[in-house]
């Protein structure tokens, strides 16, 4: 047994050697950019916010904000490897330090931000929890679906939501379980409940692999807060911020009308924010840290946030998601960057 | 019915039929019921994966290049399966995420297991202490073809996937568990007090547990009592758990194997003078594994198959790079499809183990008589 014993202690050393690079204990900017890459956590696999392509390239908005950070750094977008986590192990992954920063359709919530030692720095999806029938039932809105069967996962926050809702509104369902997603979208579409509720952009890319996505509606109403975002570890202000502003300054960008196609002319502009956030006027980027041009790199090459909401979600991807409640402010959305100056 | 039947009887394969398939009314109705069954099951299955299913075109000979494309989207209800989505993600499911200009390396890898498992497997082999030398010359070959050293570009494990992370996990899991459980199962039987209540205890406590729940302890706790940025990689963490697992099983098949030897032969060796070790290597374990070798096969196979648990702490195996490939809008909803190729995969792989089994029970079996 001391044989087992020494050779699993051995076996431990070595693999805490030959992975004992990290082990400095600098700001995480300055590991970064010691490292030459971004670590980010990343989803497994979701449609749209996160997931390889067929070439192996990881693609999706969540994604995208990690390319935002990865270009503000290094001016190079490209310099990040994704680390996929679940559900399960996400916190851990990025309390423990092997990641950066987490983005992966996560909920900001009261909890997760104070208790579990993170710091959200903002949000890049506004989801929440709604409904998808079938078009023939004929139903509009929510408060029509008095006596309904509801497909519905076990176990989470949506059932809660669900009973909550319901209740509140002095109707009755009957809930037909289901263990996961793909399940759920067979029940529902053997006609074994009427309706299907998870989170919004889940029906949405459910309803993007049906064989007749039209004959499907998701219903207005969201019956709860998921504001989505990304994470980073508490205790590094300088680093937050860091990632909090790649996300504004994609926000921004969209604001001033800055995209990927028209960068290069709007630094003629004579806005400004704009002269400002392109880094014309110098002496921003080095408040963060970051070189000036560190927003121009960020919308030169992962451009602004409706270039990457349209380019994975928006309504010509087979996601078709409407903009809702992610607009910007001024266009009846929620979507709001604080100003740049 | 009888009358034709026993007129069939004159030739043996008849004759074998009408024993074995129609003796009583009762077995013809059941074999009656049963080749309806498969038939149904067959044609339906078939019909599906093949002669109505799409390749790399669709039925109007387009080249598939999204899910859109599929014959079965296009019309639904008449065509099978849509395979394009296993033509265009072969290089993940092959190689995960390892770079495209890289997979040359992988590939001479996989090239050479075979040659490093042969010597273990066939004893009549020729020249076959040249192939054991290999096998244990192969696990640094391997390392420096997939991590890179001297000469070749470095790619993290966090890159490597598909069934390069099963085989890994697989192989390297069997392979140090190996070794581990001989030591295991030796302690279990120690006369010191101390020595066996240890492996008692690892062992005991080890297959009280779910794998599940130890990937999670190795992904999850590990990190936290190593000093601070010290972050093992997550698939050598993934490895720890998979072979602490593996050998506590194996342990208690090759103490199966141990126990039943007589006890005459470890007296005669005493007798004789032998040491505890050279009684042990020359004549228990010899003969213990040989014993032991169809339930060391078995947990082996029960292992390859649990490898696919990683992708609950986010590894890409096998099974978790078809999940992330169904995730691509590209080709999402194509469920089928690929949980029927990694069934393929993982068949081949382990009905290959449990053949050789029953080769070695057959071999075994004439060896003793």
């Amino acid at each position: 047994m001391t044989k087992i014993k020494s050779l699993f202690i051995s076996l431990l050393l070595t693999l805490g050697v030959s992975a004992a690079i990290a082990g400095s204990h600098g700001s995480t900017h300055d590991l970064v950019k010691e490292r030459g890459k971004l670590m980010c956590g990343s989803n497994t696999g979701l449609a749209g916010f996160g997931a390889p392509n067929d070439a192996g390239v990881w693609e999706g908005i969540d994604v995208d904000v990690c390319r935002a950070v990865a270009a503000a750094v290094f001016g190079d977008a490209s310099k990040v490897e994704y680390v996929p986590t679940t559900s399960k192990v996400r916190f851990t992954v990025l309390q423990s330090g092997e990641i950066d920063m987490l983005s992966r359709n996560t909920t900001w919530t009261l909890s997760r931000d104070v208790d579990l030692g993170l710091e959200f720095v903002g949000v890049n999806y506004y989801d929440g929890q709604g409904f998808m029938v079938s078009k023939d039932l004929g139903v509009s809105s929510a408060s029509e679906l008095d006596g309904a069967s509801v497909c519905i996962q076990v176990g989470t926050t949506t059932e809660m939501n669900l009973a909550d809702f319901f209740k509140a509104n002095g109707m009755s369902y009957e809930s037909v379980p289901v263990e996961t997603n793909s399940e759920a979208d067979a029940a529902y579409l053997a006609g074994r409940c009427d309706i299907y509720t998870t989170d919004a952009s889940g029906l949405y890319a459910s309803r993007a692999g049906y064989p007749d996505p039209s004959a499907h509606v998701v219903l207005p109403e969201i019956i709860s807060k998921e504001p989505l975002g990304p994470a980073v570890r508490h205790g590094d202000s300088e680093w937050a911020d860091i990632v909090r502003w790649s996300l504004n300054a994609m926000i921004i960008g969209e604001e001033l009308g800055i995209n990927s196609g028209n960068v290069d002319e709007m630094k003629g502009s004579n806005n400004p924010e704009v002269l400002r956030l392109l880094g014309v006027d110098a002496g921003y980027g080095a408040m963060l840290g970051l070189s000036d041009d560190w927003a121009y790199n960020i919308l030169s090459q992962v451009g602004n946030y409706s270039e990457s909401f349209e380019k994975h979600i928006g309504p010509n991807t087979p996601i078709n998601i409407q903009r809702g409640l992610n607009a910007l402010y001024k266009d009846g959305g929620i979507l709001y960057a604080p100003p740049f100056r | 019915m009888s009358v034709i039947i026993q007129s069939l009887s004159r030739n043996k394969f008849y004759n074998w039929v009408y024993k074995n398939l129609f003796s009583s009314w009762v077995n013809t109705i059941m074999t009656i019921i049963a080749v309806i069954f498969v038939y149904e099951i067959g044609t339906f299955f078939l019909n599906w994966a093949i002669f109505n299913a799409d390749f790399r075109t669709n039925f109007q000979g387009e080249l598939i290049t999204d899910r859109t494309f599929c014959s079965k989207n296009i019309s639904p209800g008449e065509y099978g399966a849509c395979w394009a989505i296993i033509y265009a993600r072969w290089d993940q499911f092959m190689y995960g995420l390892y770079p495209i200009e890289e997979t040359w390396r992988v590939n001479i890898t996989y090239a050479l297991l075979p040659l490093a498992i042969i010597g273990i497997l066939f004893d009549k082999l020729p020249y076959r202490k040249l192939f054991i030398y290999f096998t244990f010359l192969f696990p640094f070959i391997a390392y420096f073809m997939l991590y890179g050293g001297p000469g070749l570009s470095t790619v993290g494990t966090n890159k490597w996937g598909g069934l390069l992370v099963t085989l890994f996990l697989g192989v390297t899991g069997i392979g140090l568990a190996f070794p581990l459980s001989i030591l295991l199962a030796l302690g279990r039987r120690s006369k010191m007090p101390i020595i066996k209540s240890l492996c008692v205890v690892f062992i005991e406590f080890i297959r009280g547990v779910p794998l599940i729940t130890l990937l999670f302890t190795a992904n999850v706790m590990l990190p936290l009592f190593l000093p601070d940025g010290v972050n093992p990689d997550n698939l050598l963490r993934a490895l720890v758990a998979v072979t602490l697992f593996q050998s506590a099983y194996m342990a208690e098949a090759i103490r199966g194997g141990l126990q039943a030897i007589p006890k005459g032969h470890i007296e005669a060796a005493d007798a004789l003078g032998l040491t505890y070790w050279q009684t042990t290597r020359k004549i228990i374990l010899p003969q213990a594994l040989k014993i032991a070798i169809p339930p060391i096969v078995n947990t082996c196979i029960g292992l390859f198959k649990d490898t696919s648990l990683v992708l609950i702490i986010g590894l890409f195996d096998l099974l978790g790079i078809g999940r992330a490939a169904l995730a691509d809008m590209t080709w999402t909803k194509l469920y089928y499809e690929v949980y029927v190729f990694i069934s393929l995969v993982f068949f081949i792989f382990c009905f290959g183990m449990s053949r050789y089994s029953l080769y070695l029970e057959k071999k075994l079996k004439t060896d003793n008589s």
